[in-house]
């Protein structure tokens, strides 16, 4: 494997250790050789603390089968990446956490799907309060048609009765966590429009945390980003897993490799290889895994 | 002549034919301005604005009471029509959007829109008028709002269409529910589209004159009662216009250049209001 | 099947999720409430109409009703064929003339305007269906048909009017106030119609056929002619069909301008009638049940000529919309 494209891979190396991020110790057991198998994935992720467990999920569109018997534990404030060729199934899989596909008939999920030990697939659940619980960041940015701090307040106020002094003081923490205060504090009545893509995106993540989620989901927060808006979300990206357990879908195999502790690869609607971030792009189990991230395919 | 030349010659004669259609629109739409303009135009004074309809014979007169009669007829008729439009078109936008009954209501709306308004008149005047047993205003005014509906649940659809699905997305993912997305982010967002909706609403009723002729009626002279006959704008042109009266025909002129340039405008500001930004 | 049904679905776990299921219920059932309301409307149309109508198809018979040409209010006696004829055949007029004079316009916004030109000239020719068709209507009468009578009724009556067969159509006295001027003055009204929907349909034609197209040495117009056209065939004939459903009910500007005449005359410079003037000109001068049911069976005749009319254009339209789909 070292012979065929070592540099993508040396630069992957140097990214992950530029990106300071502290690895699991989790390590692989399985090797290159072992089969690709389609049950279970490939791959060692031994996760203890899962906050989100999915057990056998399958997922359709109508009569396309787009998901295939997915199960995998996703561990608690840490970042988890999704990788894989584009119609893999990443951004649907990433879409049943919080069941925003629910707003589109045909649609539909089976399995299991258990957010600290709740069957969220379950239909008595109900699904706003579960989407509070699980924030979500979409590709592009989605700033609603009201001012920066409305933007932020709208979520808030579904769900918790503030008064102004603390509206305001949420307001600032989720704008400062999102490392957009400083740029926009003088600005907060003008409309969320109004400012950058990049900006947009960061408000974006402003608004999913200020309502204080336990998860959150990046569905390719950064592909519409030029590469310095893209630097800013991964710095944040790094900070928030203090606090949240992030979920991250990208087509960039860097990008994951720079903000994830774990990473998943999939491949035609199935799970292929899940390890900790740093394994699964030196020493890949599944020869698929390796194909694709030496560039191969995809 | 060969077979080159013969191309190019057919190819010369159907675009300068395509030029001159063209022409021969524009041409009707610069005669009817021109004319309206021509014989209305001298008419437009204070009078038209403070006198009301004259009688027979009558030498001075103005069209108050027609223009009262029409500002409160469209603006009750849009009043009861829009919403009821928005809602219908918010159903079908969001709440409905795969629905059944969607594709039916999408598909009757659109005949509607363009469905004869004299039937309307008949049919506003069957159920308003006669249980009534008079015209009224306010028949009048239901008539136009059924001639608002369709064009409001036409455009507030088209426009909430226009608002990317990230957008509910988005809201939804914060766990608004539903009705919240709809009312606070995405009818937010359509706002400039629907309310454009309603101004094409109202340059379409304000001209209509079938659907008024046998449910406001007129009335020759002022009044504010909805419960009466009341006089009109379009109504009052057909009567003037068709009397045998001098300066009956000036004030019809007078008022079809009042409406037009209403009309005209509020075209214009759709326009304005819809051109996509940037 | 939508979130709003799962939402219904789920039982409420407490007070702040009841709230949000009412929200969701109310707002839905309200919207649902007003989307029902349009196909209400059509419905209490049509049953109102056959209700106002049902005295004079009892007294006449619906067919001896609509094939009797006689109109009489002092022996009560109603037929609607004069109405019925005169409103085809100003509608038939309208599309003879409007017809091409939309395609030529079509086709110079979309293929010959430069851009800048383009949007202006449609703005100006969609001005056209905005006035208000009482305007047309008096237009019509103190300036298009004096002018009409004067300058172009008499050749063609002089040169039209003179040939074998169809010569007979062109005849009439010289007034201006004929099926005819009604005709031409609906082509008018309808030509923004059917020219936009043109201009849209020819619009959804991929650049990339276009340009294959002149690629091996098409004129513009053989571009047009081979290429566009028969791409577009299906929706072109809807705009047609929606232009016509336009003319077949349009009120005001016919009524002034046709002479309301009970009398079917194959001239077409001679006055006649409608179903939308007759009904304007008589519905509140119209004294008994049987005057006014004739009229109001009127009305819905006409309705249900222009429903499946439109109905045709609308689903014309639809078929165009769904090939383009699969095109792309």
């Amino acid at each position: 494997m070292t012979e065929v494209n070592m540099t993508p891979l040396n630069v992957q190396e140097k990214a992950l250790a530029d990106s300071g991020i502290q690895l699991d110790v989790t390590r692989a057991i399985g090797g290159a050789d072992s089969p690709p198998a389609t049950d279970s994935p490939a791959g060692s992720a031994v996760i203890e603390n899962a906050k989100i467990e999915v057990k056998r999920l399958d997922f359709h569109y109508g009569k396309f089968h787009a998901l295939h018997d997915i199960s995998m534990r996703i561990p608690e404030r840490q970042v988890t990446a999704f990788i894989g060729p584009s119609g893999c199934g990443k951004s649907t899989l990433l879409r049943t956490f919080n069941r925003i596909y629910d707003l589109y008939p045909g649609q539909r999920a089976t399995g299991e799907i258990l957010l600290d030990g709740r069957n969220i697939l379950d239909r008595r659940e109900d699904i706003n309060t579960l989407r509070a619980k699980v924030g979500m960041v979409f590709q592009k940015p989605t700033p609603f048609p009201m001012s920066i701090y409305d933007n932020i307040a709208f979520g808030v106020r579904l769900y918790e009765r503030l008064p102004r002094r603390d509206m305001d003081e949420r307001v600032e923490w989720a704008l400062k966590k999102a490392a957009l205060w400083d740029e926009v504090k003088d600005i907060l009545r003008r409309s969320g429009k109004a400012l950058s893509g990049g900006q947009q995106q960061r408000l974006c993540i402003a608004r999913a945390i200020a309502v204080k989620p336990e998860v959150v989901l990046l569905d390719e927060p950064a592909s519409a980003l030029d590469p310095i808006s893209t630097l800013k979300i991964e710095e944040l990206i790094s900070e928030l897993k203090d606090s949240y357990t992030i979920a991250i879908v990208t087509h960039n195999m860097q990008q994951a490799a720079r903000v994830s502790d774990y990473t998943a690869f999939m491949y035609l609607g199935k799970l292929i290889e899940f390890s900790d971030t740093q394994t699964l792009f030196t020493n890949p189990a599944s020869t698929r895994t390796e194909d694709y991230i030496t560039g191969r395919f995809g | 002549m060969d077979i080159y030349t013969r191309r190019k010659a057919i190819n010369y004669l159907n675009l300068t034919f395509a030029t001159l259609t063209t022409l021969f629109g524009l041409f009707f739409l610069t005669w009817l301005l021109w004319i309206l303009f021509e014989r209305g135009f001298s008419h437009v004074d204070w009078n038209l604005f403070v006198l009301d309809t004259p009688g027979p014979g009558d030498e001075a007169g103005g069209l108050r009471n027609a223009i009262v009669g029409s500002l409160m007829l469209t603006v009750v008729g849009v009043l009861i029509g829009a919403p009821v439009g928005i809602l219908a078109g918010t159903y079908l936008a969001e709440f409905g959007r795969y629905a059944l009954i969607s594709h039916a209501v999408r598909f009757i709306n659109d005949v509607l829109l363009s469905a004869p308004s004299i039937v309307i008149g008949v049919f506003v005047y069957e159920v308003m008028v006669i249980p009534m047993g008079n015209f009224s205003g306010w028949s009048g005014a239901v008539a136009l709002s059924i001639i608002v509906i369709p064009v409001v649940v036409r455009t507030t659809e088209d426009m909430l269409r226009l608002v990317p699905d990230t957008m509910r997305e988005a809201a939804a993912a914060l766990g608004a529910p539903q009705w919240k997305v709809v009312t606070r982010v995405v009818l937010k967002a359509a706002i400039s589209g629907v309310m454009t909706g309603i101004l094409l609403a109202i340059a379409r009723i304000a001209g209509e004159t079938a659907p008024l002729l046998f449910t406001a009626l007129n009335n020759q002279f002022f009044t504010l009662n909805m419960d009466r006959p009341i006089g009109n704008l379009p109504v009052m042109i057909f009567n003037f216009a068709m009397g045998p009266y001098d300066n009956w025909h000036d004030l019809a002129w007078a008022g079809s250049l009042l409406i037009t340039l209403t009309v005209l405008a509020l075209n214009i500001l759709t326009r304005i209001f819809l051109r996509p930004k940037k | 099947m939508n979130t709003t049904a799962e939402t219904l679905d789920n039982p409420p776990e407490s007070s702040g999720h009841a709230s949000r299921a009412i929200g969701d219920r109310l707002f839905s059932g309200v919207s649902w409430l007003a989307a029902a309301t349009v196909l209400m409307v059509l419905g209490a149309i049509i049953v109102m109409l056959y209700i106002g109508a049902r005295p004079a198809f009892e007294k006449f018979g619906f067919w001896h009703f609509l094939t009797s040409a006689e109109w009489n209010p002092v022996t009560e006696v109603f037929g609607g064929l004069s109405p019925l004829v005169g409103t085809l055949v100003s509608s038939a007029i309208a599309i003879i003339i409007g017809l091409p004079v939309s395609f030529g316009i079509a086709v110079f916004i979309t293929e010959m305007a430069p851009p800048w030109f383009k949007r202006p000239v449609g703005t100006a020719i969609e001005l056209l269906a905005a006035i208000p068709s009482i305007i047309y209507g008096m237009w019509g009468l103190f300036v298009f048909a004096p002018f009409f009578a004067d300058n172009i009724q008499p050749a063609l009556t002089d040169t039209l009017g003179a040939l074998p067969l169809v010569g007979e159509l062109f005849q009439g006295p010289p007034l201006g106030i004929s099926v005819f001027t009604a005709g031409i003055i609906l082509a008018i009204m309808i030509i923004p119609f059917i020219s936009s929907v043109m201009r849209d349909v020819f619009e959804t034609v991929p650049a990339e056929l276009r340009e294959s197209a002149f690629g091996v040495g098409c004129t513009t117009w053989e571009v047009v002619w081979n290429v566009v056209l028969p791409l577009t065939k299906v929706g072109v004939v809807g705009g047609i069909m929606l232009g016509l459903g336009r003319a077949l009910g349009e009120t005001m500007a016919v009524t002034f301008v046709i002479g309301n005449s009970h009398a079917l005359h194959a001239a077409l410079f001679e006055p006649g009638n409608s179903i939308a003037s007759t009904i304007a000109n008589e519905f509140t001068e119209a004294d008994g049940e049987v005057y006014t049911a004739a009229l109001v069976a009127l009305g819905l005749i006409l309705f249900l000529i222009t429903f499946v009319v439109l109905a045709l254009a609308k689903l014309m339209l639809i078929r165009m919309a769904r090939g383009e789909g699969r095109a792309s």
